[in-house]
């Protein structure tokens, strides 16, 4: 990559003068004349039946516009709820999903009634009025149970409760290291079921215009192409007939990429009544209705030699789909093909099972699959060396793929493109001061304290991505990304992006790179991007580490096409031959002759003129798409030190170190602030977050902040921070991609750090949340 | 959320309010901090026909120190009692524990006398109120604490009772209250205060069930002369808490002894 | 619905005047009591910076000051204001400069999503007036009415932190934001 001034520098962002001021522009603080509000009514149950709803009284209720149910979508809205084949491609049941209960209602929360209205207080008084007589009916809960023959069923018409059971890699494929193997460790290992939370709930305004047969919808979306393609279909609306704006996104972490059912119901209701119609999520709808992460077990079995040397993996995933198919709740298989984490194995076998209940679906969540991955294959590696009596260290130096491995095939076919895992894990402990940590941690056993060391050496696969990987698994769309970029007359330059921002810092980091790449002031760069009426004709929107390693370089491409065409004008203003025209700090000129030049901004202007070379069009700009070849695979070691009280059981975290790689760094602050915010919500998952349901009546426990314990400054450590740089051979730009990468390493260290602070007691295993009171009863050795 | 519609009225006398309270009729409520009627407003779970608005009584919002007594009128803030001079000199413990309650944008509206008439199980100053042997003053009459608090938000208010004053004793020894809890700004999931006094101990016990506990098994043994190890094992003799999200009720039994040996220990300086 | 509930609906939604000051210009309105304050400032005033992320009074996103003092504007109905002296994030910048707590955030990368951030940066205002120099546990306690989903608090404690020295080195602002308090 060339030398440059912007790349690579901490550039303050430009976004953050709007946000600091309190002129963001969220979803919320958008409206339209005549707007109406509308309230939804809810299902209080997990699973019933519905008899009957009486909307008498709330249809007289002062300032109600309309109160609609299932009946009156039916000409409105039609199709299913999409769910992709993601990393499973036959599914055996996906359930039909209408954006609106009509007969049945399978999670607590799922919409029964609208009530518009011309004000939110109004709305959500007509919303009280209205009587739903409910059957209830019983609700399947518990995993396990749900795959039992003859129990309940989440969906009456269902064979059984299995959405998909799909193995990978059958047993035989290990049983050559298991027969091997010295030591066999199994364990059972639960993902706690972890509601998103973005500070900003999600939000839906439409305005469908009657006469122009046109649809306008804002919305708090990380990718409003794909909203467009699936509520023009479901309206039987083309898609240039609607334009998704996503403004500023007050956080997303994945639960904001698939459609629900408000996004296809406000919409319909605009074209209804015949007005806008807004829609903003409560906080207790948030945590109800937003996809759920995580919600799965993993029975695991590792082969291993005597000497430390891992053989074989066996993982079961079993996943909670919740009442329906989230539109990428299979994504969340790839922690089956990402179990070997960054070490050799002889063989792994995987299965998935996608198991439904009468819960909100799950779908991706920060990190999705991969997180459990890391987590399940550091805690067996942990097993593993407690089997053995080695150090943690140790096991996985002696395990790691090297450097001289890549590109390396790993075990299921995917190709990692680039690592030197021992360098960051070396980095790392030195940063921790491991070999001091050790023998404090011995001292203080002497004390009766519980000092535990916890490492978690992760790696992840994210860029999505390669057309031949992602178009089968989204049902046809590559997850390939495309930039337009435009000069206009005066030299400034608008560069569109199909990717979108919901905390990332776009606007500065894709300003940086073609800033950089023009040569020209990073002030004459304009981001956009959130609109599909604006640039790209189609985007992919941001999930998945991807919009660096797939967008950035699409951008870059673009950049290129610009300054290729910026050239042969440039040449012909020069009157000198093509290659000899070289462009350098926003300026062509002729080569070994610095003073024949012409600045960017001449050319700019002269592309909009009359005396261009024979054959060129006017105007400088270009449209590039970049199809990947690979996946790009960041990696790191994190270490969590944790002193558990011997007394109440009180983990507290003392110290977080992370050395992490993501090839090279645009933009080091940003990067940080990512990794910050990933580890952040790891530990919530580790030590406090969790949503519960009743096991019997499936009523969600969890539903509001008080209880849903999303952690404040005095829950999260200060954090120490490293970086190894081993550039991508995938793209130009040698990335990776940074904004899962706290998320998917951290729940391990800090459970293996706990793990390791009880072992003298005897404990192997945690599982998470690694609340007070679990602990407590795990060292008086009762379970609860 | 939005609230469901409700009359409001502002009072400028405890008389007015209780008199808008008896017009308004059963169901209208008190205003005082917000802090806990707001947010169950909001949530719909409290659906109050009518408020009276009592922020604009500023001779409720008062700390006066009388005799052996520190009066804490109800519409005292929760920053005011924590910063208070008075208080930290007569009942120091008292400043602590308001210090402790929710963070600094509750106690910047919260109120004395709104944690004590909403008699949350998890509320901090009813225990306080309670082991203490303070007395509840309303415009009506004086309710000792051990008499007020009847069960999980349940007092002996009448529907048109003000709770005006609370008047505690002074009380300057050793003192702690040890909140535990998951989160910084939580309620507690168990909070033992430990106060020493007239040369006994006084030990109270927050959320180890619908209302404030006092540990006397724990304060005779400790009048008896056993360590506070051997005493704090007594606090959980009579408890019956019920479990929830946070806790099981043998873990919240479990954390009423552990936290009562800290806090007699952190009292007097130990760890 | 009955006409004696109708009624009661009519007298319920009776509007009341409420005067305030908003980042020192005078306001006056007419709201029904039920009118939580962030919604009067958000949809009467169209101060859209003060946000809400919960319904429960946690998440401090709707932090504003009333009279000095950090309160969340959700917990608060606006017929509460009448007469009170409001400031909200629209009123930090002034003539074109930033609060030095919003050039903190700005400089530490304090903010990803920014959602969260004008209710960080008023419970900061408070903090630090009455606090000026406080300790990074004194920040993270602080701070502790306020839930950030993005940043993992370790740049806001460092905004903080920068905000407080600029604060005390540079000549007090003629807009002392947070008087109040105890
Ligand atoms: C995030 C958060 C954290 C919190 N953490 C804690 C905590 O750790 N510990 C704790 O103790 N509390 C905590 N609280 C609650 C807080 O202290 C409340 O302020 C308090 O419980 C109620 O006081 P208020 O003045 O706000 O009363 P309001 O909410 O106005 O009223 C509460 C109830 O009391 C009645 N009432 C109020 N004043 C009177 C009066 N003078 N006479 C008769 N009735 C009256 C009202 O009608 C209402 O029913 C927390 C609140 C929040 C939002
Ligand atoms: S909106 Fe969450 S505290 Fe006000
Ligand atoms: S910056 Fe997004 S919630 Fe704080």
């Amino acid at each position: 990559m060339a030398v440059s001034q912007l790349v690579g520098a901490k550039i303050h962002r430009r976004e953050d003068p709007r946000l600091i001021t309190g002129h963001g522009h969220y979803i919320d603080d958008f409206t339209r004349q005549g707007a109406a509000y509308v309230a939804f009514v809810r299902s209080p149950h997990a699973h019933a039946r519905i008899k009957s709803i009486d909307i008498t009284d709330a249809s007289k209720a002062p300032g109600v516009a309309g109160v609609y149910t299932a009946r009156d979508f039916k000409g409105q809205l039609a199709g299913t709820h999409p769910a992709a084949p993601a990393f499973v491609a036959e599914k055996k049941y996906i359930p039909e999903r209408f954006p609106i209960a009509e007969k049945e209602v399978c999670y607590q929360g799922e919409i029964v009634a609208a009530v518009l209205a011309d004000t939110k207080g109004q709305a959500a008084d007509g919303a009280n009025l209205i009587q739903v007589d409910y059957e209830e009916l019983p609700a399947v809960m518990d995993l396990e149970k749900a795959l039992k023959d003859g129990g309940p069923k989440v969906h009456d018409g269902a064979a059984d409760n299995v959405s998909w059971d799909l193995t990978f890699t059958g047993p035989d494929v290990t049983d050559a290291a298991f027969k091997e193997a010295d030591v066999v460790v199994k364990q059972r290992i639960l993902q706690n079921r972890l509601a998103p939370v973005p500070m900003e709930p999600r939000g839906v305004l439409a305005e469908y215009e009657t006469y122009d047969k046109k649809l306008t919808i804002w919305m708090s979306s990380q990718s409003p192409h794909f909203i467009r393609l699936f509520v023009s279909g479901a309206m039987g609306l083309k898609e240039s007939q609607v334009r998704v704006i996503s403004p500023d996104v007050g956080g997303g972490f994945g639960s904001k990429i698939s459609p629900y059912p408000e996004d296809y119901l406000v919409p319909a209701l605009s074209r209804l009544a015949e007005r806008p119609v807004k829609w903003i999520e409560t906080r207790t709808e948030s945590i109800q209705n937003a996809t759920h992460g995580r919600g799965q077990y993993y029975d695991v079995e590792v082969a291993a030699k005597t000497d430390g040397t891992l053989l074989g993996l066996r993982v079961t995933q079993f996943l909670d789909v919740g009442a329906y198919c989230g539109t990428f709740s299979a994504f969340q298989a790839c922690a089956c093909l990402m179990a070997g984490g960054a070490y050799k194995w002889k063989g792994i076998s995987a299965r998935t099972i996608g198991i439904l209940t009468n819960r909100v679906p799950t779908d991706p969540y920060r990190g999705a699959g991969r997180p459990e991955a890391t987590h399940l294959v550091e805690r067996m590696v942990d097993l593993v060396a407690g089997e053995l009596k080695m150090d943690p260290v140790e096991i996985r130096r002696k395990n790691f793929i090297q450097p001289q491995d890549f590109p390396f095939t790993q075990n299921f076919g995917l190709v990692v493109d680039s690592g030197d895992y021992e360098k960051a894990l070396d980095v790392a402990v030195k940063l921790a001061g491991y070999d001091d940590l050790r023998k404090k941690q011995a001292d203080l056993r002497k004390q009766g304290k519980y000092l535990g060391i916890g490492l978690s050496t992760w790696i992840e696969l994210c860029g999505f991505g390669p057309s031949a990987a992602t178009a089968p698994a989204t049902g046809g769309i590559a997850l390939v990304e495309s930039a337009q970029v435009r000069v206009t007359p005066t030299g400034s330059v608008i560069v569109y992006t199909g990717t979108h921002s919901h905390g990332q810092g776009h606007e500065t980091t894709f300003s940086q790179l073609a800033a950089d790449q023009l040569g020209v002031p990073y002030e004459s760069i304009e981001l956009r991007h959130g609109d599909t009426s604006e640039g790209t004709a189609f985007g992919y929107g941001t999930y998945g580490s991807r919009s660096l390693a797939v967008g950035g370089v699409a951008i870059s491409k673009a950049v290129g096409k610009v300054i290729d065409k910026g050239k042969k004008l440039a040449a012909h203003m020069l009157e000198a031959a093509e290659e000899d025209v070289v462009y350098e700090h926003g300026s062509f000129h002729v080569k070994g002759s610095p003073d024949k030049a012409k600045a960017f901004g001449e050319v700019a202007f002269a592309s909009y003129g009359m005396s261009l070379p024979e054959g060129m069009e006017q105007g400088l700009e270009a449209v590039a798409y970049f199809d990947p070849p690979n996946l790009v695979w960041p990696f790191g070691t994190h270490i969590a030190v944790v002193e558990v009280d011997a007394e109440t059981g009180s983990a507290k975290l003392e110290k977080y170190i992370a050395v992490d790689d993501c090839g090279n760094i645009i933009n080091p602050m940003i990067v940080d602030g990512q990794i910050h915010g990933g580890i952040a919500q790891a530990i919530g998952q580790a030590l406090y977050e969790e949503v519960v349901y009743d096991e019997d009546t499936g009523q969600l426990k969890t539903g509001t902040m008080i209880d849903y314990m999303v952690p404040s400054a005095g829950e999260i450590p200060p954090m120490s921070l490293d970086h190894t740089v081993t550039p991508s051979p995938t793209n130009d730009l040698g990335v990776k991609g940074i904004g899962e990468a706290g998320t998917i390493a951290a729940s391990a260290a800090v459970i293996n750090a706990i793990c390791d602070a009880l072992s003298p007691l005897g404990i192997k295993h945690v599982d998470m949340p690694a609340t007070p009171d679990r602990l407590w009863h795990m060292m008086k050795g009762t379970s609860k | 959320m939005i609230p469901a519609a409700f009359e409001y009225a502002r009072a400028s006398s405890v008389e007015e309010a209780s008199n808008l309270l008896s017009k308004f009729g059963e169901d209208a409520k008190v205003l005082a901090g917000g802090h806990s009627l707001i947010p169950l407003m909001r949530l719909r779970l409290a659906q109050p026909s009518a408020l009276v608005d009592i922020n604009g009584l500023k001779d409720l919002d008062h700390i006066k120190e009388d005799g052996r007594k520190l009066r804490v009128g109800a519409l005292t803030r929760h920053v005011t009692i924590q910063n208070s001079s008075t208080v930290k000199e007569k009942l120091p413990l008292l400043a602590e524990i308001a210090g402790e309650v929710g963070d600094n944008q509750v106690r910047n509206m919260g109120t004395m006398g709104g944690v004590i008439a909403h008699a949350d199980a998890a509320g901090d100053y009813p225990t306080l109120a309670l082991m203490l042997d303070a007395d509840i003053v309303t415009n009506q009459r004086t309710i000792p604490a051990n008499e007020f608090f009847k069960d999980l938000f349940t007092t002996a208010l009448a529907p048109d009772e003000i709770v005006t004053e609370v008047v505690f004793p002074v009380a300057t020894g050793a003192h702690k209250y040890v909140k535990f809890r998951r989160r910084l700004f939580d309620w507690a999931i168990v909070g033992v205060a430990a106060q020493k006094m007239n040369g006994g101990w006084r030990i109270g016990l927050t959320n180890v069930g619908p209302t404030p506990v006092r540990a006397t098994a724990v304060e005779e043994a400790l009048h008896k002369g056993a360590q506070p190890e051997e005493a704090a094992q007594h606090a959980s003799d009579e408890l019956d808490p019920a479990g929830d999200l946070r806790a099981s009720p043998e873990y919240k039994k479990h954390l009423a002894r552990v936290l009562t040996k800290r806090a007699i220990n952190q009292a007097e300086g130990r760890q | 619905m009955a006409p004696a509930e109708r009624r009661l609906e009519g007298i319920r939604s009776m509007k009341h005047k409420v005067a305030t000051t908003v980042n020192g210009r005078r306001h006056e309105h007419e709201v029904e009591p039920r009118l939580l304050l962030v919604h009067h400032l958000r949809d009467n005033l169209g101060l859209t910076g003060t946000h809400i992320g919960c319904d429960t009074s946690q998440c401090g996103a709707c932090t504003i000051l009333v009279d000095g003092k950090a309160v969340k504007s959700c917990t608060m109905f606006a017929v509460q204001a009448e007469g009170k002296s409001l400031t909200t994030i629209e009123g930090m910048a002034k003539d074109g400069e930033l609060h030095p707590i919003q050039q903190a955030f700005w400089d530490e990368h304090g903010l990803q999503c920014g959602y969260c951030t004008p209710g960080f940066i008023m419970a900061a205002a408070y903090l630090l007036a009455q606090n000026p120099n406080p300790t990074e546990d004194e920040i993270r306690k602080g701070l502790e009415g306020n839930l950030c989903r993005c940043t993992g608090y370790v740049n806001i404690v460092k905004a903080v932190q920068t905000a407080a020295k600029t604060m005390s080195t540079a000549p007090a602002r003629k807009t002392t934001v947070a008087a109040g308090g105890n």
